[in-house]
């Protein structure tokens, strides 16, 4: 099995940067990433893409350009289209590619995973024709698709950017019916001084909101009882406005409430994992390196904790610069020289984050849905049968697969974790902390045994 | 002939013939399978095991699992494969307890 220096899991920006800053310093690296191309879901195939419709996705799209090109390095090994499925034993990272399983060896890993659409479990989204907003992003940078009778729900600056960037494909949404309140907005204000050292993030939303306007798409605000109706697809979105019901037919229903922490793999490890109250969500505990509480195990990037792309580079980088000193590339001094510059970028880039926070609150109806909402996709489990699970003693995620196997399917609780904690938190009078989450163990994707049997024989060795 | 598509396609890319649930489809080569077959108008990619609910892709990153398609046996996620010419893709077989 080869031992490399370093082995990054995800190719994004914090794992694209940490991978060139740890190869310019002298660190051999191997970056794993599922993708066939570098970029991950932010620059999400940047280098096909950006002289295909860059005019469409915008200059903060086109940036990723400068980060693969930083891949192009002797020092670094970039394994394309290689799903890693288990990080073991100080350490050996299992992996398919190709259709054949492989190991490779590792003295630090560093997980770059990124996030997750936070999960939206409202009436009827699980009906095909309902997808997360990154989707429809996705489905616009790699494969240049626009949903031509699409309605965006939910809350957040994404929305804006995929509004605005559906405007200049020529094909706006319908409407954008957001959930956030007049009062969030308020409330967030007492953050406007960190809002105006972010001023750039301000200047972009209030642009996009401009081009969107222009465009004539109707945007109502303080939407509640949301609901998709349709029976075997998305035929409209239903809701509440100012004390009037609307019904906007539509084929497409793009979700957004924010974007939380890919915390799989971290978690697979055992690293330690707290409740962020303004965030609501899991972070890991890290210090200011990226260096988790499991000893080799460094996080950057929004898998850390929601901070963006440019601050997920940062970070990528500030930990780059830790792994070499730690590794005895770098003396200490050498290290901190470099970081300085960094960590205030890092500080601006973080300065706007508790106003979008707090202006752009989750879905108070999907952080509780009602009882008949399917909140495991997977295995198709209600919010009432948590509830019901509650009552008869349930105290934990884990004893829920118990009584009714939510968080067993194939996505290993992706987009039903949070809300289940969330449900026996609220139901047991106890906080998420206390509640916790689904204990993650590999295989942290499927392998099919026809993959382990084509494992290479360096590595068979190593596996037995 | 593909049927019509909730989506509007920017690029134009060559075709290859692959056969989806026995329906023959033109989809663009070497292109995100997934969103190929929501572009060639596909709706419902699987029924869910446990009620028989129809599903289509919903995140697009390989995370959900929505939307499995079953090629030569194996069930996998069709937003983590490409379109190649000729591929045989059907709805995953067996394991609904809906429809026995």
């Amino acid at each position: 099995m080869q031992r490399h220096d370093l082995v990054i899991i995800g190719a994004g920006p914090a794992g694209m940067a940490a991978a060139a800053t740890a190869a310019e310093l002298g660190l051999s690296v191997t970056l794993l990433d599922e993708q066939s191309r570098p970029g991950g879901q932010i620059y999400r195939d940047v280098d096909r893409v950006a002289a295909l419709r860059g005019d469409i996705l915008g200059a903060d799209y086109i940036h990723g350009r400068s980060l693969t090109a930083g891949l192009h390095h002797g020092a670094i090994t970039h394994l394309e289209g290689a799903t890693v499925w288990a990080i073991e034993d100080g350490f050996r990272i299992s992996y398919t590619k190709d259709g054949r399983g492989a190991q490779i060896g590792a003295e630090r890993v560093l997980l770059a995973t990124g996030a997750l659409e936070r999960p939206m479990p409202v009436p009827g989204w699980t009906l095909p024709g309902v997808m997360t907003a990154g989707a429809g992003q996705i489905l616009l940078k790699q494969s240049g698709l626009v949903a031509r009778q699409a309605v965006l729900v939910g809350a957040g600056p994404l929305l804006y950017l995929i509004a605005a960037q559906m405007v200049r494909a020529g094909t706006p949404p319908l409407a954008m019916v957001e959930t956030q309140t007049r009062s969030d907005l308020f409330r967030a204000l007492r953050h406007l001084d960190g809002a105006l050292r972010g001023w750039r993030y301000l200047a972009k939303g209030l642009a996009m909101l401009a081009e969107i306007k222009r465009a004539g798409v109707a945007r109502y605000t303080g939407a509640t009882g949301l609901r998709i109706e349709g029976t075997d697809k998305a035929e409209a979105l239903r809701f509440t406005h100012r004390g009037r019901t609307h019904r906007i037919a539509c084929t497409t229903v793009f979700l957004h409430h924010g974007v939380v922490p890919n915390t799989q793999a971290a978690r697979s490890l055992g690293v330690t994992h707290r409740w962020d109250t303004r965030q609501a969500c899991f972070n890991p505990v890290l210090d200011g390196w990226g260096q988790s509480d499991v000893p080799g195990i460094f996080m950057a990037g929004d898998g850390t904790g929601i901070g963006g792309a440019k601050a997920a580079e940062i970070a990528g980088r500030l930990a780059a610069l830790k792994l070499a000193e730690a590794l005895g590339h770098i003396s200490a001094a050498e290290r901190d020289r470099r970081a300085a510059p960094l960590h205030s970028a890092k500080a601006r880039e973080r300065a706007a984050r508790p106003f979008l926070d707090l202006a752009y609150p989750p879905c108070a109806e999907a952080m509780a849905p009602e009882d008949a909402t399917t909140i495991c996709r997977c295995e198709e489990v209600t919010a009432g049968d948590i509830r019901r699970y509650a009552a008869l003693g349930c105290l934990g995620p884990n004893q829920t697969k118990a009584f009714g196997r939510a968080g067993m399917g194939p996505c290993q609780g992706r987009y039903c974790g949070l809300t289940v904690t969330a449900l026996l938190a609220e139901a047991n009078g106890q906080t998420p902390d206390e509640t916790g989450y689904y204990r993650i163990r590999p295989p942290l994707k499927p392998v099919t045994l026809g993959e382990l049997a084509a494992m290479d024989h360096g590595s068979q060795d190593a596996a037995e | 002939m593909n049927p019509v598509s909730p989506f509007l396609e920017l690029d134009q890319t060559p075709r290859v013939e692959v056969v989806f649930d026995g329906t023959p489809l033109s989809l663009p080569a070497g292109a995100n399978l997934a969103a190929a077959l929501l572009a060639a108008g596909i709706g419902e990619f699987r029924r869910t095991p446990v009620s028989g609910a129809p599903r289509a892709p919903f995140c697009m990153m390989g995370a959900c699992f929505d939307c499995l398609v079953e090629i030569d046996g194996v069930v996998r996620q069709a937003c983590m494969l490409d379109v190649r010419e000729g591929l045989s893709i059907s709805k995953p077989k067996g394991g609904s307890h809906a429809t026995p």
